[in-house]
């Protein structure tokens, strides 16, 4: 049975990549994705801690995790209709480029 | 640690991996629809099953698509030679390395009492509809407005600008 340590450490990992993708591309879409891998990086550690943790009856955790991946529709619906908005503004989706208030 | 939970997790790391790196958005689309379907066999594999059908069906179902539509109405923004990652990407990752040491360590010293497994945790449909409907009426009429909220709040800013006379 795979103990709980390496589901956190994989989790961590994920976390890790997502951040590394927001924060170093341009793309406004590349950083929305990797805003939803950190999510379903967190998402991961609930599952887990729920398999693992004590109560398990409860699903404390399955409940946040469905609670979650609701969140986690809105917000990319929402983002992606915020990043078309601009790209037909600006005709450009690097975020570099977006950096004034006025259009 | 067992066989398929290294299969797995390999394929989950490198599929995020590509999906942050490549340089053709299709494919990072594509890769990440990969990272999507080994979460959801990590949920499968952790017993939670509903979660992890859900994760299919919201995941690589409803967001992938929309990511890949957002990709091709965008599709003229696309730079050619010049790399879409930063001048200088290097701090960003040197960043993420200090979040994941950070964090890494945090788990590797902590002394975790994990319940002896005999029995798994059973996350029915029932037990999860009743739990829904019962402890969690409110959160779910919440999240359900937020839906409502974020469905007509994507429609109107995606809407085409109408011009004033």
């Amino acid at each position: 049975m795979t103990p709980l340590h390496h589901y956190l450490i994989l989790s961590a990992l994920l976390f890790s990549i997502g951040l590394a993708g927001a924060l170093t591309r341009r793309n406004a879409i590349l950083v929305l994705i990797g805003i939803e891998l950190m999510l379903n990086a967190a998402n991961l550690n609930f599952i887990a801690f729920w398999r693992y943790g004590a109560h398990p009856e409860a699903l404390t955790g399955v409940m946040f995790v469905i609670f979650s991946i609701g969140l986690a529709a809105a917000e990319a619906a929402v983002g992606l209709a915020l990043i078309i908005a601009i790209y037909r503004h600006r005709k450009t989706t690097n975020v570099d480029e977006v950096n004034s208030m006025k259009g | 640690m067992s066989l398929p939970f290294a299969i797995i997790a390999l394929l989950t790391v490198a599929s995020a991996v590509a999906a942050m790196s490549l340089r053709n958005l299709v494919h990072c689309a594509l890769s990440l629809v990969v990272t999507f379907a080994g979460l959801a066999a990590l949920f499968l594999q952790l017993n939670a099953q509903f979660v992890g059908f859900a994760q299919i069906l919201v995941y690589v179902g409803a967001v992938a698509i929309l990511i890949v539509f957002a990709i091709l109405l965008t599709r003229g923004a696309e730079p050619g030679p010049p790399a879409p990652v930063a001048n200088s990407p290097w701090w960003g990752v040197l960043i993420a390395g200090a979040a994941f040491a950070t964090m890494a360590g945090a788990v590797i010293s902590t002394a975790l009492t994990a319940r002896p497994d005999s029995a798994p945790p059973a996350a029915t449909v029932q037990q999860i509809g009743e739990k829904l409907l019962h402890e969690y009426v409110l959160p779910l009429e919440v999240i359900g407005l937020l839906l409502t909220a974020a469905m007509i709040g994507a429609v109107i800013i995606a809407m085409q600008e109408k011009s004033k006379p």
